[in-house]
C-alpha cells in the first residue's frame, strides 16, 4: 500500500486571479522543505497538491511536521493509495483506519468522486464505505452530525484515496507572496512571536538586530541568532542583520537628557532599520511591540518613535498581552531561548526614571543636538549580515 | 591574550596533555581487565594515588589514608558529605559549615537542614579569627565540619592544618571534610576527607579526586561493578588520571611569585579612584577580588574581553546569579555588583597586570558616569 499526502490550501482557495502565482509559491516553498527530507512527485488538482514519496521508506511522519509549518496550508491529510476498484478498499480498510478508529466511538464517510464514469455514484460510495468500516470496526457508531473520526474516500482518475485524519495547516499566506520585511529582533519574547505572525501574512522576513560590546555579551548575540533559526522553522531562510550599535547608544548617553534615552534609542534604530529598507528593497519594518507594556510601548512614545520610520510598521502584537504573545511562542519554539538571562541591547543604560509621555518636539530638539546622522552611516556600513537556512543548525546554545 | 581567570579553569599543561595522550595511545586498556593491558592501566593509577598522597598536605610525610578518583570536585564534595552522614540519625547531631561553600557542599547542607540535622553557617564577616571561630562551634554533637580551605570568589583562608588539630582535640569524632579545590598545592591542608579538582592545577577538566583517611567509613553515591573499592563504581579515566599526576608533579605555582603580582596589581590600582579591594591580606595572593565602583562587573568583563584580558565577575560556576559569598566576607550589595575576580597561573607576569589595569582604566573612562 502506497502512502501519499494531500495538502489543502488555505486562503488561497478564495482568491481570483492571482490564484495560480500563490499556488507555485505555495508548491515552491513545500518543494524546498521536503526536500530535505526526500524525493516526492507533485500534482495539483481542485485547491489540492498531492505529494507523492519517491521512497518507499520516506519518514512521512517528518514530512507531516514539516508541512505543519508552511504558511498557506489549510490542510493536511496523509492518505493510502489504493487500486480503484471498490473491493480491495473495503478490504484494506481494517488495516488502514486501524490507529485512527480503533479508540474511536462514533465516525461518518464523505466520499467525493472526481472520475465521474465510476460505476458508484458517491452516495453509495458512503454507504458501502460505511457497512465496511462497521464489518471492521463493529464497536463504532455511524454519526453524521458529530462524528469523531471522519473517513474520506476520493475516487480520482488514477486511484482511491482513503484517509480518516485531516490535521490542520499552518493557516495563512504562502510566505513570499506579500512581499519582504524587515523584524526588529531583540533577545525577547515578543519580536520572534511578530515575525512569525507577519511571515503568516505571506512576507519573506529578515531580521535586524542592534549589538553594543562590551555592554552586551557574546551569549545574547548567540541568543538571537538561535531565535533567527528557530523562526526559520516557519519564515523559511532568514538575513540576518547585526548592527554595532555601541558607539551610538553612548553619544546618547553623553548627549541627551536620560529621561528621553529609551525613546531617542529606538528612533535612530528605525532610522538605521530605513536605509537597510531602502537599500535592500524591504517594503515594511515589523517590530514586537506591545501597547503598554513598557515606558517606551505607551502611546505617546510609539507616536514618537513611529514618527521616525519611512516605512509602514508593522505591530502585530501591539493587542495582545504577555500571556497571549507567551502561547504563540511556546507553540512556535522560541519561549524557552528568550527566556535565557544574557542582556541584550534595549536595556543598556535604560533610565530609571523614563519619560512615558514624550512630546514630540522635545524628543527632535534632543535628537538633533548632535550629529547622529553621520554615526548612523557608520553603523550600517559596518552592519554584518548572515544567512540563516531552513533545516540547518549552526547557532549552539546552552 | 592574557588569562586572569585561572580559578575558573586552568589551561592544561604540556606535561598534562602529554601524560593523557600517551594513556589514551597506550594504556588504554580497562583497569580491571587482567591482560597486561589492564595491569599497565592499573599501575598508572596506583602511581598517581602514591604521587597524590605524597602532595596532598603540602608537609613531609604522605596523607594518611587512600585516594578516591572522582569526576571532580562536585562529585568529591557530595561524595565526602553524602557518603559521610548516612550513617547518622538527625535531631541530636549537627553540622559546623561556613557560608561561603561552593554550591556542591552547600546545597547537600540544605538537604541535610531538610532532614533535620542542626546545620550552623559561619560567616566572615562576623568573627575576627574565623578558624577559631569554626574550631568554638564544633562540640561534642558535632558529626562533621565543612569547610573550603580557599574561598573561590576572594581568595579568604582558613588555617587549616591548625583547624584539623584542635577540632580532633575537642571532638576526635567529629569528621573534618577540607574542600580543597582552591587550595590544593597552594597552601598546607589536613582533614580526614578532602576534594580537589584536576582542571583548577592545569589538569583536564572530568577528574578529581576525593582524600579518605584511614578508618574514616564512607558510602558509595553509585553502584555498580565494584571499582575503586566499591566506593565509585564506573571504569576508571586512567588517562585523565595519569594527566592529573602528571599536572601535579609539574605543578610550579609558588606563593612568592603570586605574592609579587598582587602587590603589583595593588599598586596599579590604588593609581585608580574608588576601587575597593575584597581580598584583604588573610587572603592567598594568587586570587585578587575588588570592585571597580561605577562600573558593573558584566560590563567590565566584556570590555577586558575585547583587549583579549579575561577576568570573571565573582564566580565562573553561578554563570551571573547574584554570590551570596561576598555578602558573607561583608562586602556590600554595590560594591558586589562591581566586582570582579582576577586569579593568577605561574605563567602570569607583571605586564599581564599592567595591562589589565591599563584595560581597567580605559574602561573606567569610557563607562563610568
Amino acid at each position: 500500500m502506497k502512502e501519499i499526502i494531500m495538502v489543502k490550501y488555505g486562503e488561497i482557495a478564495l482568491k481570483g486571479i492571482n490564484k495560480k502565482t500563490f499556488e507555485d509559491m505555495l508548491q515552491n516553498n513545500i518543494k524546498r522543505r521536503l526536500k530535505l527530507i526526500g524525493q516526492f512527485a507533485y500534482t495539483r488538482n481542485q485547491s489540492t497538491i498531492y505529494i507523492e514519496p519517491q521512497d518507499d521508506n520516506t519518514d512521512m511522519h517528518t514530512v507531516v511536521e514539516s508541512l505543519k509549518r508552511i504558511f498557506g496550508i489549510g490542510a493536511i491529510q496523509k492518505c493510502a493509495v489504493f487500486p480503484k476498484d471498490f473491493d480491495t478498499v473495503a478490504n484494506n480498510v481494517g488495516e488502514y483506519l486501524k490507529d485512527a478508529l480503533a479508540d474511536a466511538k462514533t465516525f461518518k464517510v464523505e466520499a467525493k468522486r472526481a472520475d465521474k464514469t465510476y460505476s458508484m455514484n458517491s452516495p453509495q460510495i458512503q454507504q458501502a464505505l460505511g457497512d465496511a468500516v462497521l464489518d471492521a470496526f463493529p464497536h463504532l457508531a455511524v454519526d453524521v452530525h458529530n462524528p469523531e473520526v471522519t473517513v474520506r474516500l476520493e475516487i480520482r482518475d488514477v486511484g482511491a484515496y482513503l484517509s480518516a485524519k485531516r490535521i490542520t495547516g499552518a493557516g495563512g499566506m504562502p510566505v513570499g507572496s506579500s512581499g519582504k520585511a524587515l523584524l526588529m529582533l531583540s533577545g525577547g519574547i515578543d519580536s520572534p512571536v511578530a515575525g512569525y505572525m507577519m511571515a503568516k501574512r505571506g512576507l519573506v522576513v529578515d531580521c535586524i538586530h542592534y549589538i553594543s560590546p562590551p555592554y552586551t555579551s557574546e551569549r545574547a548575540l548567540l541568543k538571537v541568532q538561535k531565535l533567527c533559526e528557530q523562526m526559520t522553522d516557519w519564515c523559511g531562510d532568514i538575513m540576518f542583520y547585526c548592527v554595532p550599535f555601541t558607539e551610538i547608544q553612548e553619544a546618547l548617553r553623553d548627549n541627551c537628557p536620560e529621561e528621553y534615552f529609551t525613546v531617542l534609542m529606538r528612533r535612530l534604530m528605525v532610522k538605521i532599520a530605513n536605509i537597510v529598507c531602502k537599500r535592500d528593497k524591504y517594503g515594511a519594518i515589523i517590530t514586537g511591540e506591545s501597547l503598554a507594556q513598557v515606558a517606551s510601548q505607551t502611546l505617546p512614545a510609539l507616536y514618537c518613535t513611529n514618527a521616525a520610520a519611512e516605512f509602514p510598521v508593522f505591530r502585530p502584537v501591539i493587542g495582545m498581552d504577555k500571556i497571549e504573545i507567551t502561547e504563540i511562542a511556546r507553540k512556535i519554539g522560541t519561549f524557552e531561548t528568550s527566556i535565557l538571562p544574557y542582556e541584550d541591547c534595549c536595556t543598556v543604560f535604560s533610565p530609571k526614571h523614563p519619560r512615558t509621555k514624550p512630546h514630540i518636539e522635545d524628543i527632535l530638539a534632543a535628537e538633533s543636538s548632535y550629529d547622529f546622522d553621520s554615526m548612523i552611516a557608520e553603523a550600517v556600513s559596518k552592519t554584518t549580515v548572515r544567512r540563516f537556512k531552513y533545516g540547518e543548525e549552526t547557532v549552539f546554545l546552552d | 591574550m592574557i588569562y586572569l581567570d585561572n580559578a575558573a579553569t586552568t589551561k592544561p599543561c604540556k606535561e598534562c596533555v602529554r601524560a593523557v595522550n600517551e594513556a589514551m595511545s597506550e594504556s588504554f586498556g580497562n583497569a580491571s581487565s587482567l591482560h597486561k593491558l589492564g595491569t599497565s592501566s592499573m599501575q598508572i593509577m596506583a602511581r598517581a594515588k602514591k604521587t597524590l598522597l605524597a602532595t596532598v598536605t603540602g608537609g613531609k610525610s604522605p596523607f594518611d589514608g587512600g585516594v578516591l578518583f572522582t569526576s571532580g570536585a562536585t562529585e568529591s564534595n557530595n561524595t565526602a558529605l553524602l557518603g559521610s552522614m548516612s550513617r547518622f540519625r538527625p535531631h541530636t547531631l549537627k553540622i559546623v559549615s561556613t557560608a561561603i561553600e561552593h554550591p556542591s557542599v552547600a546545597k547537600v547542607l540544605t538537604k541535610f537542614e531538610e532532614d533535620e540535622f542542626e546545620v550552623l553557617r559561619l560567616a566572615p564577616k562576623n568573627y575576627e579569627d574565623f578558624t577559631d571561630a569554626l574550631i568554638d562551634a564544633v562540640d561534642e554533637n558535632t558529626a562533621l565540619l565543612s569547610a573550603m580551605a580557599v574561598n573561590n570568589e576572594t581568595g579568604f583562608q582558613i588555617d587549616v592544618p591548625r583547624l584539623y588539630r584542635e577540632v580532633k582535640r575537642k571532638n576526635p569524632k567529629t569528621i573534618v571534610h577540607i574542600d580543597a579545590v582552591q587550595g590544593f598545592l597552594k597552601v598546607p591542608l589536613d582533614g580526614d576527607l578532602i576534594s580537589i579538582s584536576g582542571h583548577k592545577i592545569h589538569s583536564t577538566k572530568g577528574i578529581g579526586a576525593l582524600f579518605i583517611r584511614k578508618g574514616e567509613n564512607i558510602l558509595p553515591l553509585l553502584s555498580g561493578g565494584g571499582q575503586q573499592n566499591n566506593l565509585r563504581s564506573g571504569t576508571e579515566p586512567v588517562e585523565l588520571i595519569a594527566g592529573l599526576e602528571a599536572a601535579v608533579k609539574a605543578y610550579h605555582g609558588d606563593r612568592e611569585k603570586f605574592s609579587e603580582l598582587k602587590k603589583c596589581l595593588l599598586e596599579e590600582l590604588s593609581k585608580l579612584s574608588d576601587i575597593g579591594i575584597n581580598s584583604d591580606d588573610d587572603c592567598v595572593p594568587n586570587i585578587v577580588n575588588f570592585s571597580v565602583r561605577g562600573v558593573r562587573s558584566e560590563i567590565m568583563l566584556h570590555s577586558l574581553e575585547e583587549r583579549g584580558i579575561f577576568v570573571s565577575s565573582g564566580s565562573a560556576c553561578s554563570r551571573g546569579k547574584k554570590s551570596g559569598v561576598l555578602d558573607a566576607l561583608g562586602v556590600s550589595d554595590k560594591d558586589a555588583d562591581c566586582a570582579i575576580r582576577v586569579s593568577f597561573s605561574a605563567e602570569n607576569t607583571p605586564d599581564d597586570v599592567r595591562a589589565l589595569c591599563e584595560g581597567i582604566s580605559k574602561t573606567i573612562e569610557r563607562v563610568r558616569r
